[in-house]
This record gives structure tokens, sequence and C-alpha cells, in this order.
């Protein structure tokens, strides 16, 4: 089976995204051995699609955000057939940073209370106090543009203004305005002044293709080359297939093929899941062995159980004024107007609107030829150009409720190029969902007639928004219905743990990346203070 | 397979090749009032080719469909105006192979500068030049700012 094994390590860490490299960074301080095995290779932003006149189609093709249409090497196949929402994700150093749109929003106090409040879902064994210090530290590390004073908010800082409004989203605000509802602008991970050796964003658009300005705040750029500075070595182009135990239940290490497609055996003394929503609950589920029949991790058979995506809600209004087009990055403003449960509007829980500020030429006409407003013929001109920069709208973010049937198994058939079995999606749209979807494209389509939009036009649920995978491995105080501790090990392996989204014991209404990096660091930072009896 | 696919079944042949560009032409036409070529125009329908990569075997494989619906004198007797009819009739019979031509098509169409320039966007890629956004008026947020806090308390 295994080809190579190599010299023991501290602590293996399985994927280079957004939560290996802040855990990366935050254990080297400890002196360890830590290695990162990723499936990916390092990015080189001088490649990105902005850099040519054929961003848009490359964003459709080699940087597109489906893994089924990329097909890289570094990825893996999905059986998503049987989902209404598609999976989306990036595999490389940075992992799903690399191509996010940069929103930032963090948590709210009500979020980590959810059966409490709304006798739905569970809460979470930690509170947003208890995870303040590590969004604080991540907001550094990352930085953060936005505005202070939001009332939708307790206080929190920036470290940079905001991105600016434009055209589209002064637009956006006059219909929040007209409504009397509320709206802020986001905070984004999107550098609005130099930052830590990072550039000023300078309106390239084209953020969910990568950015090569630099500007975006991507894990391969923020935490990576500090944690490599400190000590941690990153080895690309190696996938994992299985984490492996020995005679006392312990993970021993795990078993990975390399660039060359030999495999090797990486002995470690601590395992740290970071490969997402998906790849976290894959490679768990694959690690089978006598003590594990069903999975490492797996004895209740929580894992890969209770996946959450956000059910997003497109909503795009057509103006007679130019708007900003796709000049200028996605992120503007949000609103959490209805952000919180009110029982009148026929749901629990409640969603965030982002605003998306505009498309670009060939967007534009694919959107237009798909609705049947651009024709074939001689009538294309005209109609292109009553579209071309007049569009510009919002996304609802809804906040999905735990499922145990949505769930992410091993796919009998469909395998890897290393033949690893690839990831089957089950997920089905609850009743909640799909009322506050309805009740959200309602009241955008107030908010852009309200903008002055002479037409509004909207999709439900975006199925290409698969992009906020949740919920695989979640954490909580009791065995029975949990798959990790309130700090992130295993109730069923103590030297193994998991930092990535599959931590999120509820989603919230909001994007989950700064809440997964301060998890990470909150974990680590456990971690650190528990160092001598880490396996008790 | 259709006869319009080259024999080595990944290339449109000759006859092919002058169905999709007249096909080009009919969705995109070229236009004096705007001052746009059209899609069948030399460069652009160059760069629809050569972008096509392996799914021109699968629009070859469909392309048969536009002769049959002309009847006699195929596709390309069709005079304009017939020829727009007929890619409305390839579109409702033939859906998915449509959406890709006309991907295709509008990928390399809105990539060409005489048309970028025509729309007063610049014929230049976003990096590393960038573009200005003006930063808005923040005078908007006023009545926003004048609200309490609204987040639910928890205890
Ligand atoms: C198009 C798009 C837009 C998005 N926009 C936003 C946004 O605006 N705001 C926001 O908060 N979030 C956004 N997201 C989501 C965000 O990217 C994720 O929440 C975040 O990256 C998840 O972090 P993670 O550490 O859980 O996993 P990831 O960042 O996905 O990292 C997992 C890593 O593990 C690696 N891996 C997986 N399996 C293996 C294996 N077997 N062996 C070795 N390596 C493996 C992968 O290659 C990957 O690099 C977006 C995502 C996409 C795709």
């Amino acid at each position: 089976m295994t080809g190579t094994t190599n010299d023991p390590v501290d602590v293996v860490i399985i994927g280079a995204g957004a939560s290996g490299a802040a855990v990366a960074w935050s254990l080297a301080e400890t002196r360890m051995r830590i290695v990162c095995l990723e499936q990916g290779d390092w990015m080189n932003p001088s490649d990105y699609p902005t850099t040519g006149m054929d961003w848009e189609a490359r964003a459709m093709g080699d940087y597109s955000f489906s893994p089924n249409r990329r097909r890289a090497s570094a990825d893996y196949p999905i059986n998503d057939d049987d989902s209404p929402i598609k999976i989306a994700n990036f595999n490389g150093v940075g992992g799903g940073t690399v191509l996010y749109a940069g929103h930032y929003p963090r948590f709210h106090p009500s979020d980590f209370r959810v059966r409490s409040l709304d006798g739905v879902g569970e809460d979470w064994p930690i509170d947003y106090e208890t995870l303040a210090p590590y969004y604080d530290e991540n907001d550094r590390i990352v930085g953060v543009s936005g505005l202070e004073g939001d009332p939708a908010y307790p206080p929190k800082v920036s470290q940079m203004p905001p991105l600016p409004l434009g055209r589209a989203g002064e637009t956006v605000a006059r219909g929040f305005n007209a409504m009397g509802w509320h709206w802020w602008p986001s905070d984004s991970a999107i550098a609005t002044q130099p930052y830590e050796g990072r550039d000023r964003c300078i309106n390239l658009g084209g953020c969910l293709s990568g950015c090569a300005q630099g500007a975006k705040a991507s894990a391969d750029i923020t935490y990576w080359p500090m944690a490599i500075r400190a000590g941690v070595e990153l080895r690309t182009r190696c996938r994992v297939r299985e984490v492996t135990v020995n005679e006392n239940g312990m993970a021993s290490g795990v078993v990975y093929h390399d660039a060359g497609g030999v495999t090797q055996f990486q002995p470690a003394e601590v395992v740290i899941m970071a490969s997402n929503g998906i790849g976290t609950p894959r490679i768990l589920l694959n690690s089978t062995s006598g003590r594990f029949p069903d999975g490492l991790a797996n004895r209740n058979g929580l894992v890969g159980r209770n996946l959450m995506f956000h059910p997003y809600a497109s909503i795009s209004g057509i103006f007679e004024g130019a708007q900003d087009g796709s000049e200028g990055p996605g992120d503007c403003l949000w609103s959490q107007e209805f952000y919180e449960t009110d029982p009148s509007r026929g749901f629990v829980r409640g969603f965030t609107y982002e605003m998306t500020r505009g498309r670009g030429p060939v967007m534009t006409a694919l959107t237009g030829m798909h609705a049947g407003r651009i024709p074939f013929g001689t009538g294309h001109h005209d109609a292109y150009r009553a579209l071309h920069k007049r569009i510009t709208g919002m996304v609802a973010i809804c906040e999905d409720l735990p499922d145990a049937d949505n769930r992410v198994t091993l796919d009998p058939e469909l395998t890897d190029a290393d033949g690893i079995p690839a990831p089957r999606i089950t997920y089905q749209l609850s009743r909640n969902s799909e009322d506050m979807l309805r009740f959200a494209v309602d009241r955008a389509t107030e908010v852009l007639k309200a903008a002055g939009a002479t037409d509004v036009f909207s999709e439900i649920p975006l199925a290409i928004g698969g992009w906020h995978l949740m919920g695989t491995a979640r954490m909580g105080t009791d065995p029975a219905t949990s798959v990790v501790n309130e700090w992130g090990r295993s109730h069923d392996v103590r030297n193994l743990f998991v930092v990535d989204g599959s931590l999120f014991v509820t989603s919230a209404g909001v994007n989950p990346t700064r809440t997964i990096q301060a998890l990470a660091l909150y974990v680590a930072d456990q971690m650190k203070q528990r160092l001598t009896s880490l396996f008790d | 397979m259709s006869d319009l696919i080259g024999s080595s079944g990944r290339i449109l042949s000759e006859a092919g090749t002058a169905v999709l560009r007249a096909l080009a032409g009919a969705i995109i036409p070229a236009s004096t009032e705007h001052g746009v070529p059209g899609a069948d125009d030399e460069a652009i329908f160059t760069d629809v080719l050569a972008s096509a990569g392996p799914i021109l075997a699968f629009i070859g494989e469909h392309l048969g469909l536009l002769d049959e619906l002309a009847g006699d004198g195929g596709f390309l007797g069709a005079d304009a105006a017939r020829q727009v009819a007929l890619a409305e009739g390839f579109r409702q019979a033939q859906p998915e192979a449509a959406a890709l031509i006309v991907s295709l098509i509008c990928q390399s169409y809105y990539r060409d500068p005489r048309v970028l320039e025509s729309l007063g966007t610049p014929a230049r890629p976003p990096f590393p030049e960038g573009y200005d956004i003006d930063d808005g008026d923040w005078s908007l947020l006023d009545p926003v700012r004048a609200r309490d806090p609204f987040f639910r308390p928890v205890n």
C-alpha cells in the first residue's frame, strides 16, 4: 500500500485553505514540527484571468468555481446530482479564498444561540464572546475594510475604510433608504489601502477568479507566508487518502499520494482536518479500520451529516442610468433588516442581503440572451445596450438549518485521479428555506423598484451557489450529537482535530470564512494551552 | 455522425465551419448604426474557433439540424432574415447545443476591441490599470447611522 514512510512530525494538517493556513500559523510558535499537505499547488497571480482579454471566458473555464467543470489535476469530482445547489470550491494553496468574493461578515451573538432563541437547530458550545478575541486577531492579519458603527452588530473595528459605493452602490442604497430599511457598507477582506505588504484594490472586478492585484486577502498571501517563515512545511500536490489509526485507537498519521503519484505515509502525533465541509468528511469516511468500520471519528454516524449551504436568492434590477458594470469589487453594501426571526414572516431565522455590483460584457450578453431579453438578429445590439452596465442588484444569503438527511457520503463508483472515492451530496431545501427565499425575493424586488429599476429578475435557489460548506463534523459537548468537542478535538480519537467549516453547528445568515478562520485560531489556542495534556 | 465533422471527429469540416460562421452572423449581425462587426467577422470568428476546444466536436454533431430545418438550399442558402428564424428554431430544438454556441460566440464577440470601444469600455484587460470607481455619496448613510443598535440580545 505504502511506497515511502516519512520522518514523523508532531502535527500534520490536511488542507492549506482558509482554516489550514490560520491553524498552521498559530501553532507555529510552539516550535513543533508541522507539515501541511495540500492537494493543489501554489497560485501565480500573474496568471489570474483579469490579466487577459479573455478574463470572463476563463472565469467560466479553468477558473470556474465548479470543480466538476474545472477538472484540474488538483480537483476531485463531486457527485452533486442529488442536490439543487451545486458545489463550488477551489483546491490549491489558499483553498476557497483564492476565488472567494471577500465578503467578510462576522456572526452575531444570537447566531450561537439558535436553539435557545428560536427552538431550532442547536446551540453552539461556545459563544460570541469566546470567539471575539480570535475574530480580532484574525481581522488584524487578514485586514478588514469596513465602517465602524453598524447598528446590526456589536461594536467591532476595521483596519481600513470601506470599499467605494460607486454608482451601483448609491442606487441600491437609495432603494433601501426609500424603504426605511437597514444597509451598511460591507466588511470586506479586500484592502482599500496598502496593508501588510499587499497593495490596495484598484477595482479590477473579477474577484471570483482570483485577485491579480493581491488586494484580496486570500490565505496564500496572508497567513501562509507568515506560517512558512515561522517554520511550517507546506507540501503541495499531495492528496490525502486516509487517516490511519494505531492499536490504541489514536491517529497515527496519513496516507497520501504525492505529485509523482507515489503513495507515502506521514506519521504524526496530531492530525488536523482542514479540508472543508466536503473534503473533511470525505477523508474521514474513507478512513475505515477494524475500530472505525464506518469511518474515523464516526461512532455516532454524524460525520458527513447536517451539511449546510446557504441557500441563495439572486435578485437583479435593470436601470435606465449607467451603473458600474463589472468595474469594482462585487462587495459593496449589505442589509440585515431581515436577519432575526420575526414570526409574522412565516419562517424562522433570517438572511443578509449582499449587493452584487454588476456584470461584465460577456456575462451581460449571456444573461440577456438566456432570459430572452436579447434576441438573435438585428435587434441584438439595441437590446444589449439596454442592459450593458444597466444591471445591479443583490443576493440573499439565507440561514440553512441543520438536517441530518442533508449529507456527504462516499460515491460507490466515482473516484478521483488517485482512485479515492468521490464525495456524493444528498441535499434538499427545507420548507423554511423555500419560504425565506421567496420572502427575500419579494422584499428585494421592492428595494430595487424603489431604487428606480424598470424591471427585476431573480433566481431561487441560486443553483451555482454551493460555496459555503458547513456542519459535517460539528462541534458540541455531547458525544452523541457532535463529532468534535467544544475545542475541536474528536470525541472518538483524542489526537484528531477539525478546524474547517465542518465544525459549524448552525450556519447563521452570513458568509462563513471570517468565522472559520477565527475558529481555527481558537482551536489552535486551545491546543497550545493544553499541550501537556492534549490527549487526556 | 454528421458530415459536418472533420475526419478526425474533433474539428469541423470546411462546410461545418461555414455553417457555424453564418450562424454566428445570424445571432449577432454587423451593425452600421452601432459601428460594430458581426460575430462572423474574420478576427472574431477565428477567435471563436480557437477558443472552442473539445466542444467543437459536440457542436458539429448538432449543426446538421440547421440544414434539416432549412430544407432545400440548406442553411447557407437562406437569406439573413430566414437564417435568424432558423437559428431560433435550432435553439428550441437543441437548447443545450444552442446555449454552448451562444456562450462561445459571446465570449469572443464581447472581448473584441472594436466591440468594446463601441460600448465605451476600454479595450484592455482589467489588470494592471484597473478602473476608477466613485467613492459615492456617504450622506446616504445618515438615516441608518441614526438608528439604534438592533442586533438581538442573547441574555
Ligand atoms: C466562488 C466562491 C466565492 C466565495 N465567496 C465567499 C465570500 O465572499 N465570503 C466568505 O466568507 N466565503 C466565501 N466563499 C467560501 C470560502 O472560500 C470558504 O468558506 C473557505 O475557503 C472555507 O475554508 P476551509 O478552510 O473550510 O476550506 P477551503 O478553503 O476550501 O480549504 C480546503 C483545502 O483542503 C484541500 N484538500 C481537500 N481535500 C484534500 C485532500 N484529500 N488532500 C489534501 N488536500 C485536500 C483543498 O485543496 C483546499 O485547498 C466562497 C467560495 C467560492 C468557491
